[in-house]
């Protein structure tokens, strides 16, 4: 019955929106130093700026390597305990088979299941950590590091890449994203 | 798909406002879109990535990405953000009578 009314009532599109409202902010947290948490941020917030919205991102425990001038270019990805990476990845027309966890600990697999990624990412014209970040911060997104993890780490300003704003404390890190959508990654 | 009359033109729009018709485009439309997408004047500079992504845009059959244009048409990520702000590939998509830009990079 409220239904009803309501339909009748509506005249006006629900899709009609004032466009100059208050600019959406995303915040990601990068906490994690493997290759396939590396990208979720880079390319959700590279999304975001094309999208007009602004966007923060908190590099803090394993996400400092994503910044880390010495890690950015080795960020690697291992089959062992990945129960999501397949014989398949290599090519290999074995279905739904996974990587056998005792060949993820032979040397060498680490570096080569990283190598497959890469390459498949290559292809695609994926940019590489390094340039995603350049892009982001060019684009103007604000790029912090954490303190607690710096100082736990033993790291430095100057060991993080260019567009890396400071190193900021997690109430630090609250101030600059009152009211924005927080993602943890 | 509606039709909207811009710079004296009437053109077939899609619900974003994006032109779903790139030959109806001429200067004055992207003139006028320019203006109601907050760039008051066209310069030089934001005519040579219009007329990139014209030209990518007929050729590839669709609207260049942000990566696109900078790889491709020599202008950085910095200068897109610059000449168009607030989400550059999709504004200078819609101001070349383009359609919405795919792709994640």
């Amino acid at each position: 019955m409220e239904t009803a009314t309501v339909t009748a009532t509506a005249t006006t599109p629900a899709f009609v929106v004032t466009p100059e409202e208050k600019p959406r902010h995303i915040a990601f947290i990068c906490s994690k130093g493997t290759l396939d948490m590396a990208y979720p941020a880079l390319v959700m917030g590279w999304a975001a700026l094309g999208n007009g919205i602004d966007v923060t991102i908190f590099f803090t425990f394993w996400g400092l390597d994503m910044i880390n001038k010495n890690r950015v270019d080795h960020i690697e990805i291992a089959p062992v305990g990945n129960t999501a990476m397949k014989m398949s990845m290599m090519g290999l027309d074995t279905g739904n088979l996974g990587i056998p966890q005792i060949a993820g600990v032979l040397p060498g697999m680490t570096a080569f299941a990283t190598k497959l990624m890469k390459d498949k990412m290559r292809a695609l014209d994926v940019p590489t950590v390094r340039e995603y970040l350049q892009m982001l911060s060019d684009a103007g997104a604000k790029l912090y590091a954490c303190k607690m993890s710096v100082d736990m780490m033993g790291l430095k300003q100057e060991d993080f890449v260019e567009g890396v704003e400071a190193i900021v404390t997690a109430g630090d890190f609250m101030d600059m994203t009152a009211g924005a959508q927080i993602v943890f990654i | 798909m509606a039709m909207r009359e811009i710079a004296g033109h009437q053109v077939q729009v899609n619900e974003e406002g994006f032109m779903t018709d790139p030959q109806e485009w001429t200067k004055d439309i992207a003139v006028e879109i320019a203006k109601v997408e907050g760039i008051p004047e066209l310069t030089l500079q934001h005519w040579q990535v219009i007329d990139f992504c014209r030209q990518d845009g007929m050729a590839t059959g669709k609207a260049p990405t942000l990566r696109r244009i900078t790889t491709a048409a020599g202008v950085t990520t910095k200068e897109m953000f610059a000449l168009f702000p607030k989400g550059p590939a999709k504004k200078v998509a819609k101001i070349s009578g383009l359609g919405k830009p795919e792709g994640c990079v």
